[in-house]
């Protein structure tokens, strides 16, 4: 699996996500810089946590106009797969990537805790190592994830499976609605979530709930 | 010398300047005339308290800085501790007191990327960071406002920034009420062939510029926190800095991105005193003048005067001394990161410190002087006499109420509420959060090797007797290492005390140094950085003494790392270190204090022979992977340390009845250098072979299991009823 990791100035989880990425799938990913206007050949393009641009203005906003989003948007209908995780799912709303739109923490407060999931769709290439309702765990480390969309929006997602995982057990750390904590676009190829599955992927980070979603991808895209 | 612009030096003006009448005499007769304005502003900066250590300097000379792995001691940015490997970890702990009170949430902000520059500067990067930070009483009307911004403050800078949070400290007194405190501690890794000084070499060489421009935020910050508050304060808002983590964050991939160009000669963070101090630090360490043109200061304000250029604390800046053949190649690394890059100055051979502004010169003093000739006081100090040991009839108390009382009180109850709006995930290595004896991270591309990290003073034991409140500090951030099973390498001290030049004061800091300076040399603990805050008085009332001590221990192995949490049912207890009687010291406890209001008598006195002994054989233990499960004895005592590892279990136990009738001494002393082990029964003889051989005392004194907390002949305590105290306090304070 080729795959890309974007740096925006402000990445601050590319590390951690450069570290899941080689040792699951035992392949280095490529960097890329938000000011490239191409993008090498890649089988995943991943956008990593982070405070780009300090969350000025929105987070995930000023990003969003980076010259390398046009090449991701390009590279998106052309069907490749695309994961943003945290700002990475926030800058992929910012982009219109993905529905819907990430709100300040109900409590108003950052917060970093590990949360239950519940994986609502196991049916995509990002999700198919975990059980259809299976619960996880898996750490969360924001301060806006509140997902909000309309009541329209919504009932479309919901009827087209497009909610990928669910805050359960009482965990919602953030008010989302309907416990969002991750959605595809309508093509299943595009996917954001909030918490942070390539911070729990190996013993020394206490589980290993997060591994799944990258054994997904690789052995989808290998 | 042109000074045409600037206002007549007058009394009024020196005094504003916090120079007294015989350190203007002695800058009259070192540079032999009446210096400008700006020049004022400058010996200002250099010679107040933050930066001369006017008061401290004589007893911190006699505190221990060297050893086996230290690189580098006090002086530079940070302590530089050799790890193995060709590794170093580079750390340091500084106070933003001052600041945090005025506007909590960019002065603990600024605080946390202070000490976070000090240690990217040595080219390491920052990869734990823990909190001290100290309130007043909870019912003070104060007191949750600061609490609020000063963790939000905290927080936003060091999420933003990227690094992972691992431990610290939050207490609650009313002798905080007015001056609350905040100490940052930030940790990182080098190799040891690339660590970088602030010491300047080569005549000729450019000076340059880096970071976010200058404004006009923090001038005279450092002379500020040289000073008692008085009720002007809220007047003091426009000394406080503000800080912009995203800039910080670009700086350090810049800065680490262009000393692997090998572009650096010489590199210093503008901290306090901003320009001035980063300036004259450069050249006077490496023998060499330094001249300014402030016309190339990049600001990002208009008509900024030579003086508020010189004092201003805008944070996020760089200075650095580079070599002018990879100038160019510097400059495109800053642009890359959107930062500002100018060259300001050069280096010269004549040891003079001269700054240029549109043509004129404003100031020309002696380099060398600025901070070698700083006034450097003996000031009178009278020792705090310990007090005795009281007569005290205590009336009889249900063992479990108290326990259920004291795991609900300020002090002692869960800090979650504030460690869950830090990010202590980040970076993928954390292997202790929060909440245990030391957070403890792994060492990035090391198959075993971990760092653990801890933070401690007992302020109530140093009021009573600075001596032993400074030994004890060392002894308990040097036990809570040891109680993960890492070999404890090195510290920082932060010490925060009122006004020195009240006798009583001085002599708290002359006493808890010596304390300090003990433990440190009894248990091979070096002080390689650190910081003073004094002045923490407000209309004369002054904080408790509060040495922190922040330190930093190897663990070869973690996979056989100890945690607080019990390890399974039925595992034995014992206690580690203790007397016959498991514990007997109550002055100055927890216990006296919430319970009965008592604040009298001495602390309890820490024997650093057998605090050696008990920590070494907890290690020893813990390295033969035999026990898994281990928490030091601290405030609270026994009792306390059961019951937090029974919460983070969320497993019961059985504790026998104490040997004497004393039961609440037993359970809520707080006798020093004790731990409690639980372990597996297989292991038990071998733990009690070993305690044998060494001679440390380990006493069988209950069982791990079940969902309740039985301590000796009292009422068992449900788990659940246990973690509702235990988790409740917090948030319905700040709710409230």
């Amino acid at each position: 699996m080729n795959s890309i990791v974007i740096q925006f100035p402000g990445s601050n989880r590319d590390r951690d996500m450069i570290a899941a990425l080689s040792k699951i799938s035992n392949k280095a990913p490529t960097l890329v810089w938000h000011k490239e206007t191409s993008l090498p050949k890649a089988d995943l393009i991943v956008i990593p946590g982070g405070f780009s641009y300090g969350d000025y203005l929105r987070a995930g906003a000023i990003a969003a106009r980076s010259p390398i989003v046009e090449e991701i948007k390009n590279a998106a209908a052309k069907g490749v797969p695309i994961l943003g995780v945290c700002n990475g799912f926030q800058i992929l709303s910012e982009a219109q990537l993905l529905p819907g739109t990430l709100m300040r923490n109900a409590s108003l407060k950052f917060v970093c805790k590990t949360v239950k999931l519940e994986v609502t769709n196991n049916q995509t290439f990002f999700t198919s190592k975990y059980q259809k309702n299976q619960i996880i765990s898996c750490p969360v480390a924001h301060h806006d994830g509140n997902y909000f969309t309309s009541p329209d929006q919504l009932q479309r997602l919901e009827d087209n499976q497009q909610v990928a995982f669910r805050y359960a057990d009482n965990t919602n750390p953030n008010g989302s609605i309907n416990d969002i904590a991750g959605v595809f676009n309508e093509q299943k190829n595009i996917l954001g979530l909030m918490p942070h599955p390539e911070n729990l992927i190996e013993k020394a980070h206490g589980g290993e709930d997060g591994r799944p979603l990258f054994e997904s991808l690789l052995e989808a895209l290998t | 010398m042109s000074n045409y612009f600037e206002p007549e030096i007058t009394p009024e003006l020196i005094a504003d300047h916090g120079l007294n009448t015989e350190e203007y005499q002695k800058i009259l007769s070192l540079i032999g005339r009446e210096p400008t304005y700006t020049e004022l502003g400058i010996f200002s900066a250099m010679w107040n308290e933050h930066c001369s250590y006017k008061s401290s300097k004589k007893w911190l000379k006699t505190l221990p800085t060297t050893g086996e792995c230290v690189i580098m001691g006090p002086g530079e940015n940070a302590g530089v501790v050799d790890i193995g490997d060709g590794q170093a970890v580079v750390f340091k702990m500084e106070s933003h007191n001052h600041p945090s009170f005025i506007e909590p949430y960019q002065g603990a902000a600024t605080g946390v990327g202070g000490i976070l520059r000090d240690v990217f500067t040595m080219g390491a990067r920052p990869v734990a960071a823990m909190n001290a930070l100290r309130f007043g009483e909870p019912k003070n009307h104060k007191t949750r406002h600061l609490v609020s911004g000063v963790v939000a403050g905290v927080g936003g800078y060091g999420n933003c920034f990227g690094v992972p949070v691992v431990g610290g400290e939050v207490e609650f007194d009313p002798r905080y009420n007015t001056n609350n405190l905040v100490n940052a501690f930030a940790a990182g890794i080098v190799d040891t062939d690339k660590i970088f000084y602030s010491e300047a070499k080569g005549v000729g060489l450019p000076v340059v510029y880096l970071g976010a421009k200058t404004g006009r935020d923090g001038v005279g910050g450092a002379t500020m926190a040289s000073a008692e508050f008085d009720n002007d304060i809220e007047e003091k808002r426009p000394t406080v800095q503000v800080g912009d983590p995203f800039t910080e964050k670009r700086l350090m991939e810049a800065t680490l991105e262009l000393m692997a160009t090998g572009a650096v000669v010489a590199i210093q963070d503008m901290g306090a005193a901003g320009l001035t101090c980063s300036a004259v630090e450069m050249g006077a360490k490496g023998g060499l003048g330094i001249t300014l043109n402030l016309d190339q200061v990049p600001v990002r304000e208009e008509n900024m005067t030579p003086y508020e250029m010189m004092l201003s604390e805008s944070q996020e800046r760089m200075l650095m001394v580079l070599h002018p053949e990879k100038e160019h190649q510097a400059r495109a690394v800053f642009e890359k990161w959107e930062l500002d890059f100018a060259t300001v100055g050069k280096t010269t051979n004549d040891l003079r410190f001269s700054i240029f502004w549109q043509g004129n010169e404003v100031a020309n003093l002696p380099i060398r002087e600025l901070g070698d000739e700083a006034p450097e006081y003996d000031r009178e100090w009278i020792a705090t006499k310990p007090p005795l040991e009281p007569k005290r009839d205590l009336p009889k108390n249900d063992i479990a109420d108290v326990l259920l009382q004291l795991i609900a009180s300020p002090n002692l109850s869960s800090r979650r509420w504030v460690w869950e709006q830090y990010d202590t995930l980040i970076q993928g290595n954390s292997l202790q959060l929060p909440g245990g004896d030391a957070g403890v991270i792994r060492v990035d591309g090391h198959q075993s090797k971990a760092l653990a990290f801890s933070s401690d003073v007992t302020p109530r034991y140093c009021e009573a007797d600075p001596f032993e409140g400074g030994k004890q500090a060392v002894a308990e951030c040097w036990r809570n290492i040891c109680a993960t099973g890492a070999t404890p390498l090195a510290c920082s001290d932060n010490l925060n005390f009122g006004n020195p030049e009240k006798p009583r004061i001085m002599g708290q800091l002359v006493g808890a140094i010596k304390g300090i300076g003990d433990a440190c040399k009894a248990l091979n603990f070096p002080i390689v950085s650190g910081n003073v805050s004094l002045y923490n008085e407000t209309n004369g009332v002054g904080i408790l003494p509060t040495p922190t001590i922040a330190g930093v221990g190897l663990l070869a192995d973690w996979s056989k790392m100890a945690k607080i949490a019990f390890g399974a049912e039925g595992q034995i207890i014992l206690l580690i270190g203790a007397a016959d009687n498991w514990g007997s010291h109550l002055s100055q406890s927890q216990y006296l204090a919430q319970i009965h209001n008592d604040f009298d008598g001495p602390p309890p006195p820490v024997d650093l022979d057998k605090e050696k002994n008990s920590g070494e054989f907890i290690r020893a233990i813990v390295a033969k992977g035999l026990v898994s499960s281990v928490h030091d004895c601290s405030g609270g005592g026994l009792g306390i340390a059961i019951a937090e590892m029974a919460l983070a279990a969320d497993m019961g136990a059985i504790i026998s009845p104490p040997p004497d009738s004393n039961s609440t001494a037993a359970f809520f002393g707080e006798d020093q250098g004790r731990y409690v082990i639980a372990v597996d029964e297989k292991h038990l003889q071998e733990i009690q072979n070993m305690a044998k051989a060494s001679k440390t005392p380990a006493l069988i004194i209950g069982a791990t299991g079940g969902h309740t907390l039985k301590l000796g002949q009292a009422r068992a305590i449900s788990v659940a009823e246990l973690k509702s105290a235990f988790e409740g306090w917090f948030p319905q304070f700040m709710a409230t």
